[in-house]
């Protein structure tokens, strides 16, 4: 599953929207994947995500795969709107 | 007995012993490893070691601070639970080294990848990496690092430099007063000494080298002296001094209730100044006349993003609410310079006190400047709103800035917000350029605050941070006080207040030389509002002004010290 949305909030994915992203996906079993500029870092790791340095405006791809994928992907989604990370595109 | 001398930036005397903020030994050899199962196993132990402490930090940090200033910690639990960096320390151990050398290897990996991104906030970032990595060496070590928040006894705190957060995160139940080997009177460790009200000498150079942890020391943060294992004669002076001190404290406390008013009956404002909504109960406590300079950037600083205008127009709210009507200067968000945030990215500069800076800064980036506008705007209903913009140069910045004022206060009344009718709108004047065209601003504005701090460094050309040139900045120079005294002027000239929030407005010195100007408002930090209340109780104007013109030929800043201390300061 895939899902490509847009960074709208002001620092871009710093500390505290990643933890925030981070958080809502380690308890899931599956794997989960951030692409960004042709790069793609493990969604679990905030050292990987944060070190994308993801800017405002930026387009980013959440993409997961594994048995719990769809429940995944609609917290994350839910994540990024109601926290105003981002909006989907 | 040993003493050391340093600068005193916030009075007071204090008796406790050393608390060193050192850094630990943390030195580690490369070790092969046999047992690695062992050696993972000590490794996850420290990282669960580590969570714990996060955890209680974040506790305290939330109680304390509240939830934006805590992400920071949350965010440190998760890099102990990070896949990625967990996986390269654990690949590293099932090589055969030991857990502290995995560790130092994959943190200096990451370090060096997030110092890779051209991006400041990111490469600030590194911090936290070295701040959580430390934490688990300290622990593979068996080594304590040294933590602020478990304090439990009365202790001085002896650092090498404290940030603006750390101090914020002192404790005065425990903390009696601190010293640093580097900073000044105006760096920020410095104003919030001040605001606290403990002793603080800084600028000491040698202090963490000769101090050790546990010595017992008497502070005497008002001449800048450091005294370690004192002999009894000199304990026995100093407890003197502390009586004495005790004694005009409470002969200041008497002015807590009266009006700040001359001897000759002349009424003027004496208020405070501040960083946080909570520092207002430190200004009402002492009766201050209102609040001459709220500076707004403590609003941003410290967290990980721009607040938004609900935070800041519940802040301004409270501020303006605890304040009871009385009157309240704002001063819009000044970055820049010194004041970095991390989340914001400023450029590197050559010169960054001449360079991108405070109301600048803001008409470059106006969608965070309305915001901060309509916060005001929409505080303003609730009590005796002034605002302020700092830094201004030109008559251009501030047409620029109120026109912006005005179109989001058109706005918000078109979307049904009450938004008061009085407020005031000035300027802090600070560069010499708009001191010396007061008379052309003073038809716009309806007030002027001398943010001396700032102009004193810009008159001399003398940065106050820079310990080579500090002899020049000078508060009584003939050209810093012929500057204040055109701004007085021209202000009156057109019906227009005066106030002063720069550290001169509680300079004892200073003092009768701002009353015989004419000086409206003095404003400064809450523990030399008494201070002040009772000394211009002593004098009288009438008398100060027929000073005034021998004051402004005399050539030099210690000719006028001189002067003033011999002619005007008045001693029971």
């Amino acid at each position: 599953m895939k899902k490509t949305f847009k960074i709208t909030t002001p620092e871009g994915l710093h500390a505290r929207p990643t933890a925030l992203l981070v958080t809502a996906v380690t308890p899931f079993e599956c794997d989960v994947q951030l692409a960004y500029n042709d790069k793609s870092v493990n969604l679990k790791s905030i050292m990987g995500v944060m070190a994308l340095g993801i800017t405002p405006e930026s387009i980013i791809t959440i993409s997961a795969e594994g048995t719990d994928a769809e429940k995944l992907m609609q917290t994350v989604t839910d994540v990024i709107i109601t926290k105003g990370i981002g909006e989907e595109c | 007995m040993l003493e050391i001398q340093g600068i005193a930036v916030s009075e007071g005397i204090a008796f406790a012993n050393a608390y060193c903020l050192m850094e630990p030994d943390l030195s580690f050899k490369k070790v092969t490893i046999v047992d690695v199962p062992a050696e993972l196993k000590r490794f996850k132990a420290a990282v669960v070691q580590s969570k714990r402490e996060l955890q209680e930090i974040y506790t305290i940090a939330h109680t304390k601070f509240g939830d934006e200033e805590a992400a920071i910690f949350a965010a440190h639990q998760l890099l102990l639970e990070d896949p990625e960096m967990l996986a390269a320390i654990e690949a590293k151990i099932h090589t055969g080294i030991n857990a502290e050398y995995a560790l130092d290897e994959a943190s200096k990996m990451f370090i060096a990848m997030f110092e890779g991104i051209d991006n400041v906030y990111m490469q600030e970032r590194t911090a936290d990496i070295r701040d959580v990595s430390k934490r688990l060496l300290a622990h593979l070590l068996g080594v304590e690092l040294t933590d602020m928040s478990h304090l439990s006894s009365d202790v001085i705190i002896v650092a090498e430099d404290l940030t603006p957060s750390m101090t914020a995160q002192i404790d005065t139940k425990y903390v009696k007063g601190f010293i640093t080997d580097i900073g000044g009177r105006t760096s920020h460790s410095a104003i919030l000494a001040r605001t606290l009200g403990i002793p603080a000498i800084v600028g000491t150079k040698t202090a963490t080298q000769i101090i050790k942890q546990g010595t017992p020391i008497i502070m005497d943060g008002i001449n800048g002296k450091i005294i370690l294992n004192a002999t009894p004669e000199i304990s026995q002076f100093y407890v003197r001094q502390q009586q004495i001190q005790s004694q005009l404290q409470s002969e200041f406390d008497q002015f807590r209730s009266l009006p700040s008013i001359s001897a000759d009956g002349l009424h003027v404002e004496i208020a405070g100044n501040i960083g946080k909504p909570e520092d207002v109960d430190m200004i009402t406590s002492v009766g201050g006349d209102g609040i001459g300079l709220f500076r707004t950037e403590f609003l941003y600083m410290e967290r990980q993003e721009l607040p938004n205008e609900e935070e800041q127009f519940t802040a301004y709210r409270t501020v303006l609410e605890k304040m009871q009507g009385k009157p309240t200067i704002v001063r819009t968000l000044d970055i820049g310079g010194d004041k970095n945030l991390p989340y914001f990215q400023l450029p590197t500069e050559m010169n960054p006190f001449l360079g991108y800076r405070a109301i600048r800064i803001c008409l470059s980036h106006p969608e965070m400047f309305r915001t901060q506008l309509r916060a005001l705007l929409r505080a303003s209903a609730f009590g005796n709103l002034k605002i302020m913009f700092p830094m201004i140069a030109t008559l251009d910045e501030f047409r620029m800035a109120k026109a912006l004022l005005l179109e989001e206060k058109k706005l918000l009344q078109n979307e049904g917000f009450i938004v008061s009718e009085t407020i005031e709108v000035g300027i802090m004047i600070e560069i010499p350029s708009a001191a010396m065209i007061a008379d052309l601003f003073a038809k716009e504005v309806d007030f002027f605050s001398i943010g001396t701090n700032d102009l004193i460094q810009y008159t001399l050309a003398t940065d106050r941070m820079n310990e080579n040139v500090s002899y020049l900045y000078q508060p009584y120079h003939p050209a810093v006080l012929r500057l204040i005294k055109t701004v007085i002027d021209a202000a009156h000239h057109h019906g227009k207040w005066v106030g002063m929030c720069g550290e001169m407005a509680g300079d004892e010195v200073a003092i009768p030389i701002l009353l015989a100007f004419g000086l409206d408002e003095f404003s400064m930090t809450a523990s030399s509002i008494l201070k002040t209340r009772a000394q211009i109780a002593k004098h009288s104007q009438k008398d100060l002004i027929q000073h005034t013109e021998r004051i402004l030929i005399l050539s030099t800043a210690s000719e006028v010290e001189d002067y003033v201390r011999k002619f005007l300061l008045i001693h029971d």
